[in-house]
């Protein structure tokens, strides 16, 4: 079990709840853990537990043609669990917009992370999608800001990345 | 007993009513509803496999004073078989997935799809907590479907057996943008 003391998924949610966001769709992740507390807390959020993030990614098309706006938590893994649905999101230039937190590229024990947590940033690119690192804690409400607008002005795909170095080290043995 | 999939789909939508929002699986389920006639209200998907079910979920909770019924065919529903298990968590009230279930892959060369072959599509939804399911194999459980569908209380599955024949392809419009953009605009957004 994981307890995030940092106050930056309080940010995020802040700026999620300022963009009023609807549905937040995720699978469990430690990374988003404070997050997902957060958004399963709130009343007017609808937190949608998916079995694999692509679902999530129809599901914000299923919210945005019902006029709602939707998020989707992922860690960076399941991005490539989502590559062909996005072609759903660009063929019709649906907004979405995507939180990561990433794996296998700081402090990482898992070498079976880095595979795909090393081509988030290239996946993103070849998916037209538009990418908002942040590094620190204090990037955190700019980068997702500035994604709430690129996903949900402009009807593209826009991810924070939420650095691994932010997240901090996965503790493996007590 | 199978059922012809242009007589079922038109029964099902015989009147469909204001406010059924309609999402049509790619493949034969879009060219089926498209062959009933064209709907402002019909998202039909020309891709995204897999993703029918949770489009609908997405557009029932965002509009739950409509109907959203997602319309699809066996193999589209298998390649997002773990939606069932994420829809029967939430289970809204307003929701109806409808399996047109031929056994077969019609739009690649009619191979066999994995309910030919034992695998059960409402056993699958009904262990994934969705317990409103329907088996539809004969034209009294379809007209009774088309009456359940007209007046959704609780997320409805059902499973439609349809013979696996290939009818003449109705192709609805296909430019994506254009989809979404009328759909948005008959709800007022």
């Amino acid at each position: 079990m994981i307890v995030q003391t940092a106050d930056w998924p309080d940010k995020l949610f802040a700026t999620l709840k300022r963009a009023n966001i609807r549905q937040v769709g995720y699978v469990p992740d430690a990374g988003h853990s404070r997050l997902i507390e957060r958004c399963c807390a709130d009343a007017e959020i609808r937190d949608v537990v998916l079995t694999t993030e692509e679902e999530g990614v129809a599901m914000a098309a299923g919210a945005w043609l019902g006029g709602e706006r939707a998020a989707l938590l992922m860690q960076s893994s399941g991005l490539g669990n989502c590559v062909n649905m996005l072609s759903l999101m660009r063929a019709c230039r649906f907004p979405l917009l995507m939180l990561i937190t990433m794996r296998g590229e700081w402090e990482e024990f898992n070498p079976w992370q880095v595979p795909m947590g090393s081509i988030v940033e290239p996946v993103l690119g070849l998916c037209e999608a538009d990418a908002y690192r942040a590094r620190t804690p204090g990037d955190v409400e700019n980068a997702t800001e500035r994604a709430v607008q690129r996903a949900f002005g402009d009807e593209r795909i826009a991810a924070v990345i939420l650095s691994q170095e932010l997240i901090g080290k996965k503790v493996w043995t007590k | 007993m199978r059922l012809e999939r242009r007589a079922a789909m038109a029964t099902l939508l015989a009147d469909r009513g204001d406010d059924l929002l309609l999402v049509p699986g790619l493949g034969s389920t879009a060219w089926d509803a498209a062959a009933v006639g064209d709907n402002d209200r019909n998202f039909y998907l020309w891709g995204a496999m897999g993703g029918a079910a949770m489009i609908g979920l997405g557009l029932a909770l965002a509009q739950p004073k409509k109907r959203v019924a997602v319309i699809t065919g066996d193999g589209e529903m298998l390649m997002g078989i773990g939606s069932l298990a994420t829809i029967g968590i939430q289970k809204p009230a307003n929701f109806a997935i409808v399996v047109f279930d031929n056994g077969v892959y019609g739009e690649t060369g009619m191979q066999p799809s994995h309910t030919q072959n034992g695998v059960d599509l409402l056993t699958i939804a009904r262990a994934c907590g969705i317990t409103n399911c329907l088996d539809v194999r004969d034209e009294a459980a379809l007209r009774d479907l088309a009456a359940r569908l007209k007046r959704l209380r609780e997320t409805l599955f059902a499973r439609v057996l349809i013979e696996a024949a290939e009818p003449p392809r109705v192709l609805p419009e296909r430019d994506g943008v254009a989809l979404k953009r009328r759909f948005r605009a008959s709800l007022g957004l």
